[in-house]
């Protein structure tokens, strides 16, 4: 398709202005509430409107003013070989960003933008850091058609790459995997998190004053069973019983409500796509997110899963990738499936998962036994403090209930923790809570380190570390000698490929 | 490749710069000692005599270990950094993956004729792979080597 770009700098939407004035409010929202209670405590309404209503008009006011200065200022160019912004009130900045750099095009729909039909583009470029180019807001049109303007400017600059592309079957758009509202609201019983509780248990705690009595206050409570009131002790055992489970209980399901709450606005009529410019995600109920993941760009996958839902068979695949997702350099491909339904994905990306004849290795026992052995020595030395203080009983509680959940743990992680090499990719699992399996290719890593501290040197092992474009990667206490040969293997295999073409994608092997 | 094998050891200027990096420190820690000595009632000397003796074994034999714990090699269009005294660290970054390379110079790394090469990949881990005490032409024929092996890859 064939655009008629006018080359001239434009400017954003301009409701723009609007959308920044009503997130604007509604962030002062709360500290006018705050204030306002703060005002309200030890004086007059008479004060509070007369001092309090002009000082609000003037912040927002003065705010509107800045926000709308700021759109004028803001241009963006879109020219033959890069998009160029210009902004700035006092100090103008001018940015280019060309084309070939630019690793993806993400919309990104907040609430409020949505409601007004607007768009985030943000152009990702793969530097790491928030220092991508966002032009915040545009019409939804606008920001489809930029993102087609890249990807065909991008295809001109790297005509390797277009071909590549072209191989794949030429059909829009394949779905790969979705996710109905039953499997929305499955995966949010297993999102019960813990800190909720907590934080609501916490703001308990701060609101008790709302409370007949303090709940987390330990010593209120044994005064109220057998202090001089005993009211509680009083209602008898059975109502003792009844209430500790419905305060348990409700903090339980505010814990289940706010997990399946919180994954439904996240993951909505969740949709991953193959399309022949790479993986499209769309999610979100209230923020829709769509995002284009560029196959070739993937450097590794990561299968994570956790301690409960393992037992279920849920697992979930992230993408690890030269361009970051909000924050993470991880995307969320498959946020919850079973293996079943993760494997299409997987070979859709070019990977592999690990052959049932892929040789797993472990880690040498010395490195456990070493890490025992000093996490032990450490509980020792903490449980002859102990003694010192004539507290005999701790000295002997570290030392047994300590020293014997470390030696578990390091067994467990000794047990669960593997790695494998094969011609193409390199596997290394790790943690036995919740298993996580990452799956990297040979000839896309960056850089490979042997590092051995003292207590490696004496008992021969090492650990091998990976530079990974967008993530970690690392196997542990392995011996020397295969710490070496996997290191030479995946060398050779980097040999192959220079990163333009990695990043490319185009597979020119020597 | 083994641990000693075909390595290139640093500059031997490196040596020095180090030595004067190091007596300034132990300079700060004399100082300190001294102030203790005074606060002290009665010259002990048991701030003193055990912090002469860290500043003399950080002038005489640490720079040496260092020196000797660092080599590099630049064989197989590969760059490989073996350094650490405490803990050893073997780093090869392939010249197709090195992003863009800096040859930097302190004031004290100027006075000895000496340079610091940074390599940057894309990886997380090892962003950035340093080989300080390089005698400068050698660092900055090491930079051209490694970009031309990059312009020829990337054409």
């Amino acid at each position: 398709m064939k655009e008629t770009v006018a080359d001239a700098p434009r400017r954003t939407d301009p409701r723009t202005f609007a959308v920044r004035a009503v997130s604007m409010l509604s962030q002062l929202a709360l500290p006018i509430v705050v204030g306002g209670f703060a005002i309200l405590e030890d004086g007059e309404l008479e004060d509070l409107i007369l001092y309090f209503l002009p000082l609000i008009l003037v912040v927002a006011s003065a705010n509107i003013l800045i926000a709308y200065l700021r759109w004028l200022r803001l241009t963006y160019t879109v020219g033959e070989s890069d998009i160029r912004v210009e902004s700035g009130l006092l100090s103008r900045e001018a940015r280019s960003v060309p084309y070939e750099r630019i690793q993806d095009v993400s919309l990104e729909q907040k609430l409020i933008p949505r409601l007004f039909g607007l768009v985030e583009v943000r152009f990702e470029t793969g530097a790491g850091g928030g220092d991508d180019l966002a032009l915040s807001y545009l019409p939804e049109s606008e920001g489809e058609r930029l993102r087609e303007l890249v990807r065909i400017r991008r295809e001109v600059a790297a005509p390797i790459a277009a071909r590549e592309d072209a191989s794949v079957p030429a059909e829009s758009a394949k779905l790969l995997f979705a996710m109905s509202p039953k499997r929305v609201v499955t995966f949010g019983l297993f999102e019960f998190s813990l800190a909720v509780v907590a934080v609501v248990g916490g703001l308990a705690g701060q609101f008790d004053f709302l409370l007949p009595f303090e709940i987390w206050n330990w010593k209120a409570w044994r005064e109220q069973l057998a202090g001089p009131e005993q009211w509680l002790a009083g209602l008898g055992f059975l109502a003792q019983v009844i209430g500790g489970v419905f305060i348990v209980g409700s903090l339980l399901v505010i814990g289940v409500v706010t997990g399946v709450v919180r994954t439904a606005l996240r993951e909505w009529n969740f949709r991953l796509e193959r399309t022949d410019k790479g993986l499209r995600r769309r999610r979100g109920l209230l923020t829709r997110t769509d995002l284009v993941m560029p196959v070739h760009r993937v450097q590794a996958l990561r299968i994570g899963t956790g301690f409960v839902r393992r037992l279920f068979g849920w697992h979930s695949l992230k993408l690890v990738s030269l361009a970051g997702d909000s924050g993470s350099a991880n995307h969320e491909a498959v946020p919850f499936a079973d293996m079943d339904e993760i494997a299409p994905v997987v070979a859709e990306t070019g990977f592999a998962l690990p052959a049932k004849t892929v040789g797993w290795r472990y880690a040498m026992p010395a490195y456990r036994i070493d890490n025992f052995l000093v996490g032990f020595a450490l509980t020792l030395v903490t449980s002859a403090v102990a003694l010192a203080l004539g507290r005999f009983d701790v000295a002997l509680l570290l030392v047994f209930i300590g020293g014997g959940w470390m030696a578990l743990q390091e067994y467990l992680a000794w047990r669960w923790g593997r790695h494998a090499i094969d011609a193409e990719q390199l596997y290394t699992r790790r943690g036995w809570f919740a298993p996580d399996l990452a799956i990297a290719s040979r000839g896309k890593l960056q850089s490979v380190e042997i590092v051995r501290n003292p207590l490696a040197r004496m008992r021969g092992y090492a650990d091998l570390r990976f530079g990974l474009a967008g993530g970690r990667l690392s196997i542990r206490g392995i011996p020397l000698v295969e710490a070496r040969r996997i290191r030479d293997a995946v060398l050779d295999s980097m040999a192959e490929q220079d990163f333009s073409e990695i990043v490319e994608g185009q597979t020119v092997r020597a | 490749m083994d641990d000693a094998d075909d390595l290139t050891q640093l500059d031997p200027a490196y040596k020095s710069m180090l030595r004067v990096q190091l007596a300034i420190a132990a300079l700060v820690l004399l100082v300190a000692a001294t102030i203790a000595e005074i606060a002290i009632p009665g010259w002990t000397g048991a701030v003193w005599i055990p912090a002469l003796f860290v500043a003399a074994y950080a002038l005489i034999r640490v720079p040496l270990r260092r020196y000797h714990a660092t080599g590099f090699s630049l064989a197989d269009e590969r760059l490989r950094v073996v350094r650490g005294i405490f803990f050893r660290t073997d780093t090869v970054v392939p010249f197709g993956r090195v992003q863009h390379i800096d040859v930097g110079q302190g004031p004290l790394e100027r006075a000895f004729g000496i340079a610091t090469l940074t390599v940057h990949t894309a990886g997380t881990h090892n962003a950035s792979v340093s080989l300080p005490g390089l005698r400068r032409d050698d660092a900055t024929a090491m930079r051209e080597k490694i970009r031309a092996a990059i312009r020829r890859d990337t054409r």
